[in-house]
């Protein structure tokens, strides 16, 4: 069964320029880029460009680039090294709706004497910039912030954040996973400290991330060791991935405008024809402004595991915020933050699209998606009453 | 992905008896929109009210939500109301071809449905809660202080499915009921649950022999470390290992959770007090590190 691929912000597809570009540095070019002879040297060029290739991305410089190993790490690195540079300030501000990555970190850390201040959102996803103005402090070390939240899309304006938090002295950090290669971003432009990259989110293999520094910003280091990255990230650089990671990113670069146009116009179908068809569904963060390829619709009555093994039928995947599939038993917290009522936060299916969608495809789930929800719902013991006549 | 078994998926995409019985018998419903599963199960009798003649469900839940009910469904027709209420969650597992842990919630609730149906219909009284939690209770005919606030479950429910599957840890509890797996704040309760399933089991079975061999006490000392000690340890996620017996003298070593605790000694008595208790008033409990 051929694979309808639309859970682009779980992973992509790496792109096969992307690969055949990584391709010759594991078994001919598989020097050290560190080394001093000019077969590691050959390896550091490439490193250089990819260095190079991803700043432009950013519209950064390529000596704010560290190459690290997933996004993970560099949301980690992030807020440790913030919690170094300003070790009088305990206080950190994160969102309710970021990414367990930092929101985990986060969480501990307030196990460990920090104090955790997590902004809320509204029903449309979006963040109260007044809650974050009333709790940055001169006690603030750091303030993280998603960029556009992986579950809705729903971008927050982080440009704004970032003047709140510099204006107490804090630094700012934003994990921009899910809006690199989707919507432009220029460093250039921003005073944003700090920011998360993941190769796996944008057709470069997974296990590749950067932290973007700003140049001057002070910072320690996660990873302590050799001198790679300029000893801001130490362990010997995955040169492949490093490499396949600047390709990704020129493609993005190119891409950007279909991504905005093509790729949305295939989402906003998506959502709209699923929205006439399908009573009693709402488009989560649907008020907000949200990524291109992002949406996230609520089914009420129905649970999100079942439609998506029956999606999985057709061959369609996507994802759900529903609790059964992630082995936790409580829907997502972005969707519980957003404070969407538990009759449909348990039914709820994100579509992420990306540059290899077609509009054959969109038509497959606008077609077999509806059948679906009614089966289930004939199936379920609630909501007869409300749905009498429309199933 | 779930690795569910090829008869949990085909229950799930071909379940067999969806839908309702206007004229039941009886009736039984578990869950809540809320808890993100829930059951509604539909029993006719024969003429004589003692064989069920026919069964349907309703169910709002995930594949393995779905395909229990469709499982239960299909085991309990036929059955007497006797042999129905004899068919436990694991019957249910058992029938498609195992569940995941997670998910053995799915088949504690299609065989507290199909309880509650028949209690209902016995005319059992089952005290009703109020629900003054966000949702109403999961298992609303269960008697009993609401443990799990999230989920609305009671120490009574808790108590009988740990007894009933011989559960261990919280975990194991909150894969079962889901007690536990929300906000997290009753897993010391439940912790406290299990150790007195646990206690309950073998203060009924055990009292201390009045001489014993060397051998003989020997191999009492392992059972009760095996039998009554390891599995309380279990239960916060700590361990031992019996590394030696010389006479009454009784070597161990924490393992897990235990190992390194600062109330490891405490511990320690504890142990040394269980099996001077069920084994010989002698025996001295010595912890090494190995």
């Amino acid at each position: 069964m051929k694979e309808i691929y639309l859970d682009n912000n779980a992973t992509t597809k790496v792109d096969e320029a992307v690969f055949e570009e990584m391709r010759p540095y594991f078994c001919e070019l598989y020097g050290n880029p560190s080394s001093m002879h000019f077969f590691g040297g050959q390896v550091q060029s490439k490193v250089t460009e990819a260095r190079v290739r991803v700043a432009d991305l950013l519209g950064a410089s390529p000596d704010e680039i560290i190459f690290t190993a997933c996004g993970t790490e560099s949301d980690n690195a992030a807020i440790r090294s913030a919690l170094e540079v300003f070790p009088d300030r305990k206080h950190i501000i994160t969102s309710r709706v970021e990414h367990p990555a930092v929101l985990t970190q986060c969480r501990n850390l307030r196990q460990k004497g920090y104090r955790v201040t997590e902004i809320g959102v509204d029903g449309a996803g979006r963040l109260d910039l007044e809650e974050l103005k009333a709790a940055v402090d001169n006690d603030t070390a750091i303030v993280s912030l998603m960029w556009a939240n992986n579950e809705t899309g729903v971008i927050f304006p982080v440009e704004e954040a970032a003047a709140i938090a510099k204006s107490k002295g804090a630094l700012f950090h934003s994990d921009a996973v899910q809006a690199i290669g989707k919507i432009p971003i220029n460093m250039a432009a921003s005073s944003i400290d700090m920011l998360s990259l993941s190769g796996h989110k944008l057709h470069a293999p997974k296990g590749i991330g950067v932290l973007y520094l700003r140049r001057g910003t002070p910072f320690r280091p996660f990873m302590v060791g050799g001198h790679q990255e300029k000893s801001r990230r130490a362990g010997t650089e995955n040169a492949a991935a490093i490499i396949a990671l600047g390709k990704a990113c020129q493609l993005a670069g190119q891409h950007m405008e279909a991504e905005n146009t093509t790729v949305k116009a295939m989402r906003d179908r998506l959502q709209d024809a699923l929205m006439a068809a399908i009573p009693h569904a709402r488009i989560n963060g649907g008020g907000a402004e949200r990524l291109p390829n992002t949406t996230s619709i609520a089914f009420e009555f129905v649970e999100g595991e079942a439609i998506l093994l029956l999606l999985s039928e057709f061959g369609i995947c996507a994802s759900s915020g529903s609790a059964c599939t992630s082995g936790s038993l409580e829907p997502s917290h972005v969707l519980r933050a957003m404070g969407v009522p538990f009759t449909c936060a348990h039914g709820s299916i994100r579509f992420s699209l990306s540059r290899y969608t077609t509009d054959a495809e969109i038509d497959t789930v606008i077609r077999e998606l509806p059948p679906i929800i009614a089966r289930l719902r004939q199936m379920s013991p609630f909501g007869r009453e409300f749905l009498e006549g429309q199933v | 992905m779930w690795d569910y078994t090829p008869i949990v998926k085909d229950h799930f995409l071909n379940p067999r008896n969806v839908g309702d019985i206007p004229d039941a018998d009886a009736v039984g419903e578990v869950g809540s929109l809320a808890c993100g599963d829930a059951l509604k199960l539909y029993l006719k009798l024969d003429e004589n009210k003692d064989k069920i003649v026919d069964a349907k469900f309703q169910t709002f839940g995930c594949a393995s939500a779905i395909a229990s009910s469709s499982a239960l469904t299909e085991m309990v027709k036929g059955k007497t109301l006797d042999e129905a209420l004899a068919v436990s969650n694991q019957d249910i597992a058992d029938f498609l071809g195992g569940l995941p842990e997670e998910k053995m919630h799915c088949s504690v609730m299609g065989q507290e449905a199909l309880e509650v149906a028949i209690f209902k219909y016995r005319g059992i009284e089952m005290p009703q809660h109020d629900s003054e939690h966000d949702h109403g209770p999961a298992y609303p005919d269960y008697e009993g202080e609401i443990v799990c606030k999230c989920f609305g479950i009671t120490d009574a429910f808790l108590k009988k499915v740990i007894e009933t599957n011989g559960l261990t840890t919280a975990e194991q509890v909150t894969n079962f009921t889901k007690a536990g797996g929300a906000c997290g704040g009753c897993i010391p309760k439940i912790k406290e649950l299990i150790a007195q399933v646990l206690g309950e089991a073998t203060a009924q079975t055990r009292v201390r022999p009045e001489k014993l061999s060397n051998m003989k006490k020997m191999q009492l000392i392992q059972e009760v470390l095996e039998r009554d000690i390891r599995p309380m340890l279990w239960a916060d996620g700590g361990d031992l290992e019996l590394i030696d017996i010389d006479g009454s003298k009784v070597k161990i070593a924490f393992r897990k959770a235990c190992a390194g605790c600062a109330s490891s000694g405490n511990t320690a008595r504890m142990v040394e007090a269980k099996l001077r208790d069920l084994v010989a008033e002698d025996i001295v409990v010595e912890e090494v590190s190995q």
